[in-house]
């Protein structure tokens, strides 16, 4: 099970003289969840965009499954949750559901059963008939998230999976990514919550374009000698006190 | 003092959108300059035809302000008229002078009765008696301007309303980000396309019937031909104006800049679209007419609606209306490769 799922190769892009990602370098292999970190304006959004076919690199390549993105085919195993709410509020979230499973192929008996669990997952199975523009912000979110489990991916691209959503929720949220982890699915989450950051298998650590820093959680608080992420995410980004600098002064050089 | 806060928020606001900013100089310039072209346009000429007059009845004529062909026979004259080459043909029949008009214009009617009347006046102190027959080869007397301007403005209403809602709903599809979801699943563009030509083509069916029917029957348009004929015309009127719509909301960021449209896409058409005689419109705009749909939305239908034109009269209209809609489709999906190359 230790197959590379996704490869980001020395992926650079920029939007004229702008420059958003520089030369990113990641792996993320199967089962695995890959959590990126990073403060907003970070290029987050801009990576994931690019894993679902959304941009291109101006510089570098993405595979997904071992093949070269963009491909349709690609775009089918992927199940994607953008970071606003892509959805139609003068529909129930029934209707939602039903629209975007029609899209993947998912018809009748299969249909309705995936709707059901979905619903189930996010704990919406009660609200289902309303209509979404009645939903709260947090309702939203769950149903977006639902969306994108409805076609069993294999690969799931969350943007930011849990703004909004009250710590309860999330955490059983959390149960359903632990369960898909367990079939096998990988698992990309955004994240600028670092107590969140804690519970991926990975961190990817992002700042103004850059990969600052890749490894466990564990990993990176041993490695900067910090107790919590957020810790280790000041000493990587730079922010810190100038003595941690040193560890990292390529990167952190051009911040100050 | 909270006044003039809100006051300096709004005209900076307005001074950021410069697109707005120059639609509330520009536009309201654009459309008065164009309704002077149009209402100043030269005084009409109308062109008449003579079937087999004697010289010495013309010659006690008052030939000027009209473009006079002379023909042989009255077969010959009838072919021009319906040909669009005259407005009116004048004979005598039994010893009578008569006219036949087009007809499908009032204004133009009003022009050649006019002109007759200068025209004819030294003929008629000649011989008092001899009353001119008159005849109309498309409409009657009876003709009220709305039935000229009808088959028009029910075209323009059709192309007006689609546009709008078709190109505010895909705005809102890109503006609430759900378009770009649609981007991100297997979906392909010219599906997104065609699932909008469609869904809204079911609608806009609904709407053109309903507005068709209305116009016909209940405001009593006229109406000389089949009325498949005016639905399959207004069909096409708003394939045209949903796929238009599309394309220009992907130049648009909010609703209110795809209202800025309007005056720059919507207006124009209705002043070349027939509503007001193009022949007297500056020869230096009259080029704008054939490019825009609803020109040939409205020969059509008021072919159809006025003349009892078929379908070998009409299809070439409707052939090119198809062909504005299908160069549009195929735009909107270059449009859409923004969002995804593939």
């Amino acid at each position: 099970m230790e197959e590379k799922i996704v490869t980001i190769h020395n992926v650079s892009r920029s939007f004229g003289k702008h420059q958003v990602l520089k030369n990113i370098s990641l792996e993320m292999k199967s089962g695995e969840i890959f959590g990126l970190l990073g403060p907003s304006g970070a290029g987050k959004t801009t990576i994931v965009k690019q894993l679902v076919g959304l941009d291109l690199p101006s510089e570098g390549e993405i595979y997904l499954f071992q093949e070269k993105m963009p491909n349709l085919k690609l775009i089918e195993k992927t199940g994607y949750m953008a970071q606003s709410d892509a959805l139609y509020g003068e529909l129930s979230a029934k209707e939602n559901l039903e629209f975007f499973a029609a899209l993947y192929g998912l018809k009748g008996a299969k249909r309705k059963k995936r709707i059901k669990v979905v619903m189930e997952t996010v704990s919406l199975s009660e609200h289902i008939n309303k209509l979404v523009s009645t939903y709260s912000g947090g309702m939203k979110r769950r149903l977006s998230l639902a969306i994108a489990l409805l076609h069993q991916p294999q690969l799931l691209i969350l943007d930011e999976p849990t703004v909004g959503i009250d710590p309860v929720l999330r955490k059983s949220i959390w149960n359903a990514f632990y369960e898909l982890k367990e079939i096998g699915t990988t698992i990309i989450v955004t994240t600028h919550v670092m107590d969140e950051a804690e519970k991926c298998d990975r961190l990817g650590m992002i700042r103004d374009g850059r990969l600052i820093a890749l490894g466990t959680p564990e990993e990176l608080k041993n490695k900067t000698n910090s107790t919590s992420i957020e810790e280790a995410f000041l000493v990587y980004g730079g922010a810190g006190n100038e003595n941690k600098r040193s560890s990292h002064s390529n990167s952190s050089a051009n911040y100050s | 003092m909270r006044i003039n806060a809100l006051v300096i928020r709004i005209l900076r606001q307005i001074i950021r959108d410069k697109r707005t900013m120059a639609l509330l100089i520009f536009a309201p310039i654009l459309v008065l300059s164009m309704l002077y072209l149009v209402f100043n346009g030269d005084d009409y000429i109308p062109k008449i035809g003579f079937v087999d007059i004697p010289e010495q009845i013309q010659d006690q004529l008052n030939l000027d302000d009209a473009e006079i062909t002379q023909y042989d026979s009255i077969h010959q004259a009838k072919k021009a008229l319906s040909n669009h080459e005259l407005d009116a043909y004048f004979l005598f029949e039994n010893q009578k002078p008569s006219v036949v008009l087009e007809g499908s214009d009032p204004s133009i009617n009003g022009s050649v009765m006019k002109w007759m009347q200068t025209a004819l006046k030294p003929l008629q102190q000649n011989a008092p008696q001899k009353e001119i027959a008159v005849d109309y080869l498309y409409g009657s007397s009876e003709m009220r301007q709305f039935d000229y301007i009808g088959p028009i403005l029910l075209g323009f209403f059709i192309f007006f309303f689609v546009f709008l809602i078709a190109g505010v709903s895909f705005l809102r599809e890109r503006t609430t980000g759900t378009l770009e979801r649609l981007l991100s699943s297997p979906l392909r563009k010219w599906e997104i396309v065609m699932g909008y030509v469609i869904g809204f083509g079911i609608f806009t069916m609904i709407q053109a019937t309903i507005i068709a029917w209305y116009s016909i029957y209940v405001l009593d348009m006229m109406m000389e031909g089949a009325f498949g004929y005016v639905l399959l015309i207004t069909l096409l009127v708003s394939l045209t104006a949903l796929t238009l719509g599309i394309l220009l909301s992907s130049f648009a960021n909010n609703e209110l800049q795809m209202i800025q449209f309007i005056p720059l896409v919507i207006v124009p058409q209705v002043f070349f679209s027939g509503l007001f005689n193009l022949e007297t419109v500056s020869s230096w705009l009259s080029w704008i007419g054939p490019i825009t749909p609803l020109y040939y939305a409205s020969e059509a239908l008021r072919g159809v609606m006025i003349k009892g034109y078929g379908w070998d009269m009409i299809y070439k209209d409707l052939l090119i209306l198809f062909g504005f809609s299908l160069l549009f489709m195929i735009l909107n999906i270059a449009a859409l490769r923004k969002y995804r190359k593939l």
